[in-house]
């Protein structure tokens, strides 16, 4: 008998492009439909994917963020939506001036959603949770450098600092350092308290969960007093669902081949920015032959980023030639070191002595960045006489085989963590790459006492980086967002992952 | 009989442990972890490895086997890796949308199919027939995704009658549900209707030609009567095997329709599951699945047994 599961998943390969087409002529029809009457103060925002729990602090899925940041948990700090830092919790802060001893000056009409008042004692709290031994935080590495947590009023906490770290406030910033009650962070995975403009309403997992304004919040009133958040994970619902006005926006759609016809959709208005996912073709530093850097500048020079873009992402993807974000003041555009010339590629691949190429494993997680960039990339590899054999996976088994054991040769993954050049320095990363020049490059970063100096550092090792070809640097990956028109305010670009509804408005 | 329902409902009971066994050790042979899954990419193994005890996983998997067979027996299938709420919970929220969805469809799909079947077989070779037969065909050749696409393009985009995909949930009333689940269920049943016709316009006109037609007949039963009473009961045999089948697909195989409408159903549960290594929640989805389609199958046997002794046991 013929597997049912697979039968239709093959043809609902084929159907998708017919499917696009169909839906502009349907949308055409729907301009007499009745647009569902909305409420100005209610909003539908439609996101791709569904958080498992909703305590950022306890685990690593972007769409945790994508919910609670800023809308229901705060940090002392915030990023906004240009990627600066504002203040939340804290009002100001100062500084020593040798950098070791931050003082925070809080809030004192803050309050938790079940009524307790926000206090000095609950920024203690909350950070020594991330610093404990059980903690599940997985961005560790904030907190790191904090030597004692002192909280000599109750508006004011004290941090002193092992010892100066340059990026130590913007780490405060993130979704992984917002602040929770002790009476309360026990059940955040699923009961989220915090102090944000927006408490957690309902949950319907699979399907929606509700947003409401809270009344008590210290900034004042925001426009929208019910955000219902919908998950709709299928590109082709997605857009069906912005067409049928059954979501108000999407924040980040996966149907990129269908951004000509919501354009061309007088209701919606479509906004392409970038997110900080670095998109890359991984190889593996310390397997033969790619531990030769001929070898990888071969690869390199063989793949063209511009058709994998345009293959992989219908060519909205920002071309990247190292790991560092486009939208960070210290970016270099380094995509010219590298060009594509696979002419020179075969001959660079016979100098290091495989006239007659080689195979590699190409092991592929779930998203179609991944795999239909895989495919295009294998096709390029073919051209200098690497076989790339194709091997799809599951997300647990890539973490497992490729990230964990560094069972691979070639993987293509997207690195969405903004800020996430350290990877470069770390042992015994998958990558398999160890540099003196970029460990020294990037310690002296976190150590840098100037913008400046921070700065000509990031540069530093994003040449090395390049310079070493480590990775093949495709391109970062984008943010479609597409809302009804009337909606103001959503984050054009994510420099962080996060979906503030205080930030949104009908117009 | 009641010998008879014994002896079916033991071989079930002992399919569905050695199912848990099998399903459990799998599952443990494959790679991956829960807790690396959700801790992604910039946990510290000390992290991973603290979630790894919170959650259990550094017990021994002779235990972690035992403690689900009991809670199977308790009803206790313990907390999802993923969610941090009862497996038992998640999965009744899901039985909520994917089983009303799947009997909906069936309803549809027999109301549909049979009388159509029937009508076939009664006007067997004419012009009728011949179209009944083509429609059918066409059914059977389209996949149920597409009939989803379609009536979201018309019904949804085009005409705005139905949602064109989630659910409101049964809390905000019988109304906005059954509002959410018809297309999903339309699409669902109009390939499962194209197969009942077909089995159905087969099954009927072979018990027409049957002697015990002739003899009801003779006995003055008109045409209409011997084909309702006698063909119609004789030839239901087949059509609830395919039935029963066919909803033990209907649990499981609805994935894709799931996906078409955003429907939080049993089948993305699995997805999502599988996604994040939620191996608490696969196992007890995965032996779900097939408790579910060995209860069927027991259940049509049954049927069997009633509809014709000749099939029970002596």
């Amino acid at each position: 008998m013929r597997d049912p599961v697979r039968h239709t998943v093959f043809q609902w390969g084929l159907f998708r492009g017919a499917f696009l087409a169909i839906l502009g002529v349907a949308a055409g029809i729907s301009a007499s439909s009745p647009a569902a009457a909305q409420a100005r103060d209610r909003l539908t925002l439609c996101q791709t994917l569904e958080p498992p729990i909703l305590d950022p602090t306890a685990g690593a899925a972007a769409a945790i963020r994508e919910v609670t940041y800023d809308n229901i948990f705060e940090g002392l700090v915030a990023f906004d939506r240009d990627g600066r830092i504002v203040p939340r919790l804290a009002e100001r802060h100062e500084v020593s001036a040798d950098g070791l001893t931050w003082r925070f000056f809080l809030r004192r009409d803050a309050r938790f959603h079940d009524g307790a008042p926000f206090t000095a004692a609950d920024v203690k709290f909350s950070f020594e949770r991330a610093l404990a031994p059980d903690s599940k935080n997985t961005q560790k590495w904030i907190f790191e450098p904090i030597a004692a947590i002192a909280t000599p009023a109750p508006d004011r906490v004290e941090i002193t600092l092992k010892r100066y770290t340059a990026d130590f406030l913007e780490g405060l910033a993130w979704g992984d350092a917002v602040i929770l009650s002790e009476a309360s962070a026990a059940r955040a995975a699923t009961e989220p308290v915090g102090t944000g403009p927006y408490r957690f309403g309902r949950w319907m997992r699979g399907d929606r969960l509700v947003l409401e304004r809270n009344p008590a919040w210290w900034g004042g009133t925001p426009p929208i007093r019910e955000a219902i958040l919908r998950f709709i994970s299928d590109p082709q619902a997605q857009v069906a669902a912005l067409l049928a006005g059954d979501c108000d926006a999407h924040t980040n759609i996966g149907a990129q081949e269908a951004v000509a016809q919501l354009r061309a959709d007088p209701r919606l208005v479509v906004a392409i920015g970038r997110t900080e996912g670095e998109t890359i073709v991984a190889m593996n530093n310390a397997r033969p032959p790619l531990d030769d850097l001929r070898v990888r500048r071969a690869i390199a020079m063989a793949i063209d980023r511009n058709l994998v873009n345009e293959g992989a992402i219908s060519g909205f993807g920002t071309p990247i030639g190292s790991h560092f974000s486009p939208n960070h003041p210290a970016y270099l555009d380094l995509t010219k070191e590298t060009p594509f010339d696979p002419r020179a590629a075969k001959a660079l691949l016979a100098e290091a002595g495989h006239p007659n190429g080689f195979t590699l494993a190409l092991r592929l997680p779930p998203p179609a960045y991944a795999r239909r960039g895989g495919e295009i990339v294998a096709a390029m590899l073919k051209e200098i006489g690497i076989t790339a054999r194709i091997e799809p996976m599951e997300w647990p088994q890539w973490l497992e085989r490729v990230f964990r054991n560094k069972d691979y040769d070639l993987t293509i993954v997207a690195h969405v963590e903004p800020m996430d050049l350290n990877i470069y320095a770390r042992e015994d990363y998958y990558f398999g790459y160890s540099s003196p020049a970029v460990k020294t490059a990037l310690a002296a970063a976190k150590s840098a006492r100037s913008e400046a100096e921070r700065k000509a550092a990031f540069e530093a090792a994003q040449r090395q980086i390049a310079k070493d070809q480590v990775n093949v640097f495709l391109f970062m990956l984008p943010k479609i967002t597409v809302a009804r028109k009337g909606l103001e305010g959503l984050w054009p670009h994510s420099p962080i992952p996060a979906a503030p509804i205080r930030d949104l408005r009908w117009n | 009989m009641l010998r008879f329902l014994a002896a079916r409902i033991a071989m079930l009971v002992a399919a569905l442990a050695t199912a848990a066994l099998v399903i459990f050790l799998v599952l443990e042979i494959l790679p991956g972890d829960p807790a690396a899954a959700m801790l992604g990419v910039s946990a510290t193994p000390e992290t991973i490895a603290a979630l790894r005890a919170e959650l259990g996983l550094d017990q021994p998997a002779a235990r972690r086997f035992l403690r689900w067979l009991a809670g199977l027996v308790t009803g206790d299938l313990g907390l999802s890796y993923a969610y941090r709420v009862p497996v038992g919970g998640l999965i009744g929220e899901r039985f909520g949308v994917t089983l009303p969805l799947a009997v909906l469809a069936m309803l549809l799909a027999a109301g549909i199919g049979i009388p159509l079947g029937v009508a076939a077989a009664s006007r067997a070779n004419t012009r009728l027939d011949a179209v009944l037969m083509g429609v059918s065909q066409l059914g059977l050749a389209i996949p149920n995704f597409w009939f989803g696409l379609l009536f979201v393009l018309i019904f949804s985009i085009g005409l705005g009658w139905f949602p064109s995909g989630g659910f409101p949930g049964w809390s905000a009333g019988p109304g906005p549900a059954l509002h959410a689940l018809i297309l999903p269920a339309l699409a669902l049943a109009l390939p499962m209707a194209a197969v009942l016709a077909r089995i159905t316009r087969s099954a009927v006109i072979e018990a027409l030609g049957e002697d015990y037609i002739l003899t009801a007949r003779a006995k003055g039963l008109s045409r209409a009567e011997a084909l309702v009473r006698h063909a119609l009961r004789n030839a239901l045999i087949p059509v609830v095997t395919i039935l029963g089948l066919q909803f033990s697909f209907l649990l499981t195989g609805t994935v894709v329709v799931e996906g078409v409408f955003a429907l939080p159903g049993l089948g993305r549960l699995l997805i999502q599951a599988i996604g994040g290594h939620d191996l608490m929640l696969i196992r007890s989805l995965v032996l779900m699945f097939a408790g579910a389609a060995m209860a069927v199958n027991a259940l049509v046997d049954i049927a069997y047994g009633l509809l014709d002794p000749r099939m029970r046991p002596a």
